[in-house]
């Protein structure tokens, strides 16, 4: 059973500085069950696209279903077998974690669902912060809660829209072992973000947005595959040359070339030397999602 | 329980928390307003022939405090929320337009009450109290209170920023509040101003919660009820439509 479906997305947003295509005919699915990564820049459609799967703003023109259902006419049931997290830290001041749980549960109709709001406190690393209000929560803490309060109802689908940002490295190994875990126990998931590592480690299939568009969609290992298969990596201390620079990716004094045989990989050393550089530390690795994410974009330009 | 029972609660809970703030201080100032214009007025201004001016001025008061925190609970909530972003929590559930609307204006109506009692309470020893008509008192109690309540939440939606909620409510509501008869019968005014004061919608309900308290009102209290009953119809129509379009609240 398809779980979400997007038929023909567009959405253009009019201001003072003119009309903007946020998105422009967007059309996937999601399978029952998948782990899916939406992926792209900032400003590629990302979050309108998730605005619109969860009722906050209406398209232009085209459809979105979940698990049959109409986003727009049929809303109030959409709603209830969708767990979204926004990507905005935001937060009640008046009221405490557990107060904050109860009364998100109680908008759905549900009442004593302690045992289950204890369990999300437990694998989510917040039991020892049930009676704290919510001001007095750390940044983390508080996006910890976020997710906490989207699960609520238990949602067969889960939307998160960039639940890692600014967060560190404990909690995201925290929230990825519980949403993996409720993936495997069925529920699909549906997550934007911008650490591409966790998207290739942990989403079956993945699709790519680029100024509001769709421009790769595919299993995860697929896309793997059909990349450069590998990466020259080396750090100097001094300039690339303007000619060798244009096909690099320059990051600080890391350099990295792609790479598909050893005789690529020796031109490029070659070069290097000629130009009366050293490079250090050498390495040559297998193409990952990063790779594929900047090949993809820079294609579409 | 229901979804809108949450809901309300929740916005019962918010204000009761800062209890203070929302309940003690209105019930403070509407101490002093006694405490000054009784004891400057007293024996100046004849109302009515039966009724000394501070005891005429004891159901002024209170309908004036219950119908502007009944207007700054719902008010206030919704312009935090929006701008806190965390009226997304609402709109995440399946909670539609009937269920915000009866969270909102109830909880609104709890808050006016509360005030409503507690100045009462601490102005009613400066006169002796009498209540002629109590089911009157109760209706536009309810009735005042739901009003505001509901326009709160209409200038809610509206509202982006604090400052254009605090000018809706400085140069619309408190001089309506102030100009509706609160502290003096409109009889006391030259007929010119009288004309206006009965373009008043804040008017008929404190001269019908008067009402019920001495049986003697500047309007028959079934022109009141027949009025503010009318121009409510209106406003809640109005609240749920904007509910139902999402306006500013769903893009």
């Amino acid at each position: 059973m398809t779980a979400i479906s997007f038929q023909s997305v567009n959405k253009t947003f009019t201001g003072a500085r003119g009309a903007f295509k946020a998105l422009d005919g967007v059309s996937f699915d999601i399978e029952q069950g998948e782990f899916f990564g939406l992926l792209g820049p900032n400003g590629a459609g990302k979050t309108t696209l998730i605005s619109i799967l969860a009722g906050l703003l209406q398209p232009s023109s085209g459809q979105i279903k979940v698990q049959g259902l109409d986003v727009q006419t049929q809303s109030a049931q959409v709603r209830n077998i969708l767990g979204v997290v926004p990507q905005e830290l935001v937060f009640d001041p008046f009221f405490t974690v557990r107060e904050a749980l109860r009364f998100q549960s109680g908008y759905f109709g549900i009442t004593g669902n302690d045992a289950w709001l204890d369990e999300l406190l437990d694998c989510l690393g917040l039991a020892d912060k049930a009676n704290h209000n919510m001001r007095q929560l750390s940044g983390g803490m508080k996006r910890r809660v976020l997710v906490a309060q989207a699960l609520v109802h238990k949602p067969p689908v889960i939307v998160l829209d960039e639940p890692t940002a600014g967060v560190d490295v404990e909690l995201r190994q925290t929230l990825w072992q519980f949403i993996a875990r409720l993936n495997r126990e069925g529920h699909t998931v549906l997550l934007t973000t911008h650490y591409l590592e966790e998207a290739e480690a942990l989403c079956n299939r993945i699709a790519m947005l680029k100024n509001g568009k769709v421009v790769a969609l595919d299993s995860t290992s697929s896309l793997l595959k059909n990349a450069s298969s590998n990466v020259l990596r080396f750090k100097l201390d001094a300039q690339l040359p303007p000619e060798l620079a244009s096909q690099a990716r320059v990051t600080g004094r890391i350099v990295q070339f792609p790479a598909n045989d050893a005789v690529q990989i020796e031109n490029y050393l070659a070069a290097v030397r000629q130009a009366g550089l050293v490079a250090e530390d050498v390495e040559i690795r297998k193409a990952d999602l990063e790779d594929v994410f900047l090949d993809v974009m820079g294609a579409a330009s | 329980m229901r979804g809108w029972q949450a809901l309300f609660y929740k916005e019962v809970l918010r204000f009761w928390k800062v209890s203070a703030q929302t309940i003690a201080a209105p019930v403070l100032t509407a101490l002093l307003y006694m405490l000054i214009f009784g004891h400057l007025l007293e024996g100046r201004i004849t109302v009515y022939d039966s009724v000394s001016y501070t005891a005429f001025l004891v159901p002024g008061l209170v309908m004036m405090s219950l119908l502007q925190n009944a207007f700054a609970n719902s008010s206030s909530s919704m312009v935090q929320s929006k701008m806190m972003g965390n009226l997304v929590f609402i709109l995440l559930t399946p909670l539609g337009p009937l269920s915000w609307f009866s969270a909102y204006v109830l909880a609104a109506v709890v808050r006016g009450l509360a005030v409503g009692a507690g100045v009462l309470l601490v102005t009613v020893w400066f006169a002796p109290l009498t209540v002629v008509w109590p089911v009157w008192i109760l209706v536009f109690a309810l009735l005042g209170a739901a009003m505001l309540g509901t326009l709160g939440l209409i200038a809610g939606l509206w509202a982006d920023k604090f400052d254009q909620m605090s000018s809706f409510q400085n140069f619309l509501i408190t001089p309506m509040t102030f100009l509706s008869g609160v502290f003096y019968s409109i009889h006391s005014l030259p007929p010119f101003w009288q004309q206006v004061s009965h373009l008043n919608p804040f008017f008929y309900m404190i001269d019908g919660f008067r009402y019920g308290f001495f049986g003697v009102s500047d309007v028959s209290p079934w022109l009141s009820l027949a009025l503010v009953g009318g121009a409510y119809v209106l406003v809640a129509a109005l609240a749920l439509h904007l509910l139902r379009i999402g306006y500013k609240i769903r893009g």
